[in-house]
């Protein structure tokens, strides 16, 4: 019992020993797994690290491997376009290079030749001055000529007047006007005089236009005053009366010449005129042959009215061998006998 | 008894000779014709044109013909009478004294308006004045050919009723007859004919007219001349074809012969006819050059004054307008220097407007072509041809297309110096616009600018910013030290002035 005493004595303390122990296990319990718990995940980490770390290297060089592939092919892409268009700039320079050539060359031929637009401006201008002086030679020949023509009809003019005033001239015993004994030479004009013959008195024109048949235009004028008295010249010569009378002849013309050539027309133009005035009736009376209305047939005539026409035949002469006898017909009517015995005389015409 | 009847007759017909004698000597004096119109001389006329006596009735029509000839009142008068069927009637019938006094009352009559010769031709005077071209008489062929060309001179309707009627081989004809005076007329009817429409030049030519009208450009008649080269500019100045057919009668050379000729109207039409011709295409131009066709032309400019000169200024501005080359050739010719001198001398606007064109046509190629034309000292006149205010709006369009053209293509900066000072702004764009294209290229112009005042000038300028001109400016002013420029400003003094006033000197 004593033990149960020491013991009932001692129960707190054991209750609380146990507690304590118990507390105390569950304490150490409790650090223990959390100290398990630590151990498993840094374990698992690293496991899982290792394995990641292995995932990640796997991926990188898959990562590696394509893009490397990737790269080699773009790479490759990349070069092929740079020299693409290497070539392309180089064919464009080769290109430009020729087309410049070929440009150049071809303009200089064909378009714009520096050159031969000099030499032809320069012919141009040669062309130009021969064409300005044989303008300038043509016009100044045709002025020589208007100047020779004015000259001409200037000197003409010149000689007329002094034709016209050659009474001025000097004579042998009395100077002219234009010959003054004061000047040592006589004046241009005097020489000119001196040069030209005197103009000739004009002749009066004869008025032919009008063709006189009385001859009164023949008749040359008798003098007024009678003839001077004089004796008879000396010689085989009439009296002067007598030879003014004959000379103051009135003109008689022979009828053949007092006619006029045209006078029959004349005559009929002029008695036609004088028939238009005198005529009374207009409506002209015209004989029956003009007729204006067409000829009217009777009713019963068998032949037509009109000319025969040319080269119509006749039953008589169109067949003579159609002819029974070779007489004319003959009337069978007794012949008349006053008619007989004129027949002797006028006509066979009834007698076979 | 009889004879006292007849006496009355005859006295009657005296009487009336008498009077129709008189009214034509009248007819003949423009002053008498009013007092003759009021007293109703036509109505007195018209029976004496049926008068049985034949002089009675030329007489009559030539005092009408006389009477149309004055003025268009009279020539209606004479329509509005009825005459005209009579004459048309008696022209087939008559003689060919009557036929010429009766074609001159047709001519008188459609000489006034169109319309007068629409009623001529309605009456039927045509065919009757195309049978008298038949006629042997050559004075009866020379009216009608007269009457026909005045017929057809008014409208291309009237010119096609002629060709219509027959006329042209006819007339083609009497230009071959051996009278001048119808040779004349007839190459004057051919010319009004075929100056209408294509067709009808084509007519004429088909006709044959070019081959005989080419052949009398020698003849020393002035007046044939005249209206042979009418004739043939009318025909040439329609198509190309129809200039290339007249080219190919061989006138070329020949024709420059009478760009020296005494007549004034030969002269002028000689020109008319080759700016015809050249105006077509650049070969005709180039055919023409290489006969030395501009170097006769120019020379002719120099010889001639006013109206006359002007196709041949006409012609070098076709020559030039075609291409470069050909512009260069009257450059090489020296047609702008005449043309410069008949820019100055013409006190007419056309004229000065034609040259002005022509001007502008040689310049406008290329810099060579207006350098050219610039140190013929143009520029100048054309600007002021520009400013004056009391010209036509023609010759101003013209000046400033010309100074445009030129001035676009102008790189000879000592020409274009007098026009920065005074040309108005928008010309001086232009001026400016050159200077920034060569300033930056050129050392020596760009001293030369600032020497000679240029550099200032552009500072005066006022543009608005945004301008072409602002941008011009701005490009010159690129070319200079910022000091020059701030230097030639204006303002500039008063800036350094106040300057001066703000500075404050440093007191030690």
């Amino acid at each position: 019992m004593a033990a149960m005493i020491r013991l009932g004595g001692e129960i707190n303390t054991l209750i609380s020993g146990v507690y304590d122990k118990k507390n105390e296990a569950e304490y150490s319990r409790q650090i223990e797994f959390a100290a398990a718990v630590k151990i498993q995940s840094w374990f698992r980490a690293v496991r899982v690290r290792a394995y990641l770390k292995y995932l990640n290297k796997c991926a990188t060089r898959i990562q590696k491997v394509w893009r490397g592939y990737l790269g080699r092919r773009f790479c490759r892409v990349l070069l092929k376009n740079t020299l693409f268009i290497m070539k392309l700039n180089h064919y464009n320079k080769m290109a430009c290079r020729v087309q410049k050539t070929w440009r150049g060359y071809y303009a200089r031929k064909y378009v714009f030749n520096y050159h031969s637009r000099k030499r032809y401006l320069e012919a141009l201008h040669v062309k130009n001055e021969l064409i300005r002086s044989e303008l300038a030679e043509f016009a100044e020949h045709q002025s020589l000529a208007r100047k020779r023509e004015e000259e001409k009809s200037e000197k003409q003019r010149k000689e007329y007047e002094a034709r016209k005033h050659h009474y001025l001239v000097s004579t042998a015993v009395k100077p002219g006007i234009y010959n003054s004994p004061f000047l040592p030479y006589p004046t241009e004009t005097e020489f000119l005089l001196r040069n030209v013959q005197p103009l000739a008195h004009q002749k009066k024109k004869i008025d032919y236009c009008n063709f006189d048949p009385t001859c009164a235009r023949y008749n040359s004028q008798v003098p007024k005053t009678l003839p001077p008295l004089v004796k008879k010249p000396q010689g085989p010569f009439r009296e002067p009366d007598e030879v003014q009378k004959q000379r103051y002849k009135p003109f008689r013309p022979t009828l053949r010449v007092a006619t006029e050539f045209y006078s029959l027309e004349k005559a009929r133009k002029q008695l036609k005129e004088e028939e238009w005035v005198t005529r009374l009736n207009d409506n002209i009376l015209q004989p029956f042959t003009h007729r204006t209305v067409a000829y009217e047939p009777l009713l019963y005539t068998s032949s037509k009215f009109g000319p025969v026409k040319y080269g119509t035949r006749f039953f008589r002469e169109e067949f003579p061998e159609n002819f029974i006898f070779s007489q004319d017909f003959k009337s069978q009517v007794p012949p008349i006998p006053l008619f007989d015995r004129l027949n002797d005389t006028y006509s066979k015409g009834q007698e076979v | 008894m009889s004879r006292q009847v007849l006496q009355v007759f005859e006295q009657y017909q005296k009487s009336r000779t008498q009077f129709v004698q008189t009214v034509a000597e009248l007819a003949s004096r423009p002053q008498n014709i009013e007092t003759l119109q009021n007293a109703g001389v036509m109505s007195l006329l018209r029976p004496l044109l049926l008068d049985i006596v034949p002089t009675i009735q030329q007489t009559a029509a030539l005092a009408l013909g006389r009477l149309a000839n004055y003025n268009d009142d009279l020539a209606e008068a004479v329509v509005r009478g009825d005459i005209l069927p009579q004459l048309v009637y008696s022209l087939a019938e008559q003689n060919r004294f009557y036929k010429k006094a009766a074609a001159f009352v047709l001519r008188a009559v459609a000489k006034h308006s169109p319309g007068l010769a629409q009623s001529v031709v309605d009456c039927g005077a045509l065919d009757a004045l195309v049978i008298c071209l038949e006629e042997f008489d050559p004075g009866v062929k020379e009216s009608a050919a007269w009457a026909l060309g005045y017929i057809a001179r008014h409208n291309a309707e009237l010119a096609q009723a002629v060709v219509d009627a027959g006329a042209v081989p006819l007339l083609v004809l009497c230009i071959q007859e051996p009278e001048i005076s119808l040779k004349r007329i007839a190459a004057s009817a051919l010319s009004d004919i075929s100056k209408h429409s294509p067709e009808l030049a084509q007519t004429v030519v088909d006709a044959g007219a070019i081959a005989h009208l080419a052949q009398m450009i020698l003849n020393p008649d002035a007046k044939l001349k005249r209206q042979v080269f009418s004739a043939l500019s009318q025909i040439a100045k329609h198509s190309v074809d129809l200039a290339e057919m007249v080219v190919e009668a061989e006138i070329f050379p020949a024709v420059l012969t009478c760009l020296k000729d005494q007549d004034e109207y030969v002269k002028k039409n000689v020109a008319t006819l080759i700016r015809e011709i050249a105006k077509h295409t650049p070969e005709l131009s180039q055919l023409i050059v290489n006969a030395g066709g501009v170097a006769a032309v120019v020379d002719y400019i120099g010889d001639s004054k006013s109206n006359v000169r002007l196709p041949g200024i006409m012609m070098l501005g076709y020559v030039a307008a075609h291409s470069e080359n050909l512009a260069m050739a009257v450059i090489v010719s020296k047609g702008v220097v005449q043309l410069a001198i008949a820019l100055s001398e013409e006190q007419e606007d056309h004229i000065q407007a034609a040259a002005a064109w022509a001007l502008g046509q040689i310049g406008r190629h290329t810099p060579e072509h207006a350098k050219a034309v610039a140190v013929a000292n143009v520029l100048p006149k054309l600007l002021q041809c520009f400013l004056r205010t009391d010209v036509s709006e023609d010759l101003q369009t013209k000046s400033k297309k010309a100074l445009k053209n030129i001035l676009q293509k102008c790189v000879h900066l000592p020409a274009l110096e007098p026009l920065l000072h005074d040309a108005p702004p928008n010309i001086l764009k232009h001026v400016v616009g050159q200077f920034s294209k060569v300033l930056p290229h050129d050392s020596k112009a760009r001293r030369l600018f600032v020497t000679s005042g240029g550099l200032k000038k552009i500072q005066e300028i006022k543009a608005e910013p945004g301008s072409a001109l602002a941008e011009y400016i701005n490009t010159i002013n690129n070319c200079y030290p910022e000091e020059i420029v701030k230097y030639y400003s204006p303002g500039y003094s008063d800036a350094l002035l106040e300057r001066v006033e703000q500075y404050a000197p440093n007191k030690s």
